[in-house]
């Protein structure tokens, strides 16, 4: 019976060898889009290189769905530039234009106030309470390109995430089935 | 090889660079074009120019703005987005942008344009700098494709002033 016996650790043998392979190649393969996306931030120098249009606010000029290309520079903010902005204690990142900045001579900081396109009313009841300006750190980026309805991927893998496990299944059967 | 697979994933692969090869060269068609926007604004009237109840200056004025910025519109453009601002120096700032006016131009045909209006947006200072005070009006405009990088630029009219005292 001692030939089962081997013929079993060589059939476990070569699969376990063929599982590391897929493993590492698939470990590759999100390294490299890791270092893709980082080496993006160091380029365009910011947290968050493009960022999805979520809201009709900018419209039509933005629609939900397309993607924003972004940019952080030093240079000073100045009105009409399409910025994009986090709240604190908010996650969720919005992109309007800057209707008014008044900079300090002393300091150089800057008060901004922003409004988006399509609204009648500019942001100051988006802002936290009693906050009346958004400043520097508030901002995350400017846009600096655009790409149309790109980004409909992005909302429907956060709103069906149910989508985003098949896709990500899919990919994962097609990197181990290569193998064959 | 030839399973469905992988003739789909190939498909994808290939159309979305294609995609975005167009999208790059749509984009880097935008430098070919010739641009020579103009603009005018005139102040028709300082309508009132008052001290707020906790202690900021508001001005409110008409203007007679008109511009010809159809020299923008490039077959990859979807808008144009134009609005006029204020710029003045304050005691405690050194640059005050506010801006007064906006418009979204959809086409060529709109981007000649007159057109008399107060100002859309309210015109309030950081404190009570604004009798007396020079300021320039700039005609900002921001071109938006309809794939690829955006351009913005300006004409900056200086000599504008406000009255000397609250009215």
């Amino acid at each position: 019976m001692g030939w089962i016996g081997e013929t079993v650790d060589s059939i476990k043998s070569i699969k376990i060898r063929q599982l590391l392979t897929q493993a590492v190649t698939l470990g590759m393969i999100v390294t490299s889009a890791l270092i893709i996306w980082k080496a993006m931030m160091c380029v365009t120098g910011t947290e968050s290189p493009v960022v999805v249009v979520l809201s009709g606010s900018m419209e039509p000029g933005f629609q939900r769905g397309d993607i924003l290309l972004l940019r952080m520079t030093k240079d000073p903010i100045r009105t009409g530039e399409i910025v994009v902005f986090k709240i604190d204690g908010r996650d969720i990142p919005i992109v309007h234009r800057v209707i008014e900045v008044h900079e300090r001579k002393t300091t150089g900081k800057v008060d901004v106030l922003t409004k988006g396109d399509n609204n009648d009313v500019d942001d100051i009841d988006l802002y936290a309470d009693g906050q009346m300006w958004l400043h520097r750190h508030h901002i995350m980026g400017r846009a600096v390109g655009f790409l149309p309805y790109v980004g409909w991927v992005t909302i429907i893998m956060t709103e069906k995430p149910i989508i985003k496990y098949i896709l990500i299944g899919a990919m994962g059967l097609l990197v181990i089935t290569s193998k064959d | 090889m030839h399973s469905f697979g992988y003739r789909a994933n190939a498909l994808l692969t290939f159309s979305v660079t294609a995609l975005a090869f167009i999208c790059a060269i749509a984009s880097f068609s935008d430098k070919f074009s010739n641009q020579n926007p103009s603009a005018e604004i005139q102040i028709l009237n300082i309508n009132r120019l008052k001290k707020q109840s906790y202690g900021n200056d508001e001005v409110s004025l008409t203007l007679d703005i008109s511009a010809d910025l159809q020299s923008l519109f490039t077959w990859n453009t979807k808008q144009v987005f134009a609005f006029v601002a204020a710029e003045y120096e304050s005691p405690m700032n050194s640059l005050n942008q506010v801006s007064l006016w906006d418009v979204i131009i959809p086409d060529k045909e709109h981007a000649k344009f007159r057109i008399q209006t107060s100002n859309k947006y309210r015109f309030i200072d950081q404190g009570h700098n604004l009798r007396g005070k020079e300021f320039n009006l700039t005609l900002h405009w921001h071109v938006m494709p309809k794939t690829g990088k955006m351009l913005a630029d300006k004409i900056v009219m200086p000599g504008y002033s406000l009255p000397d005292a609250y009215k």
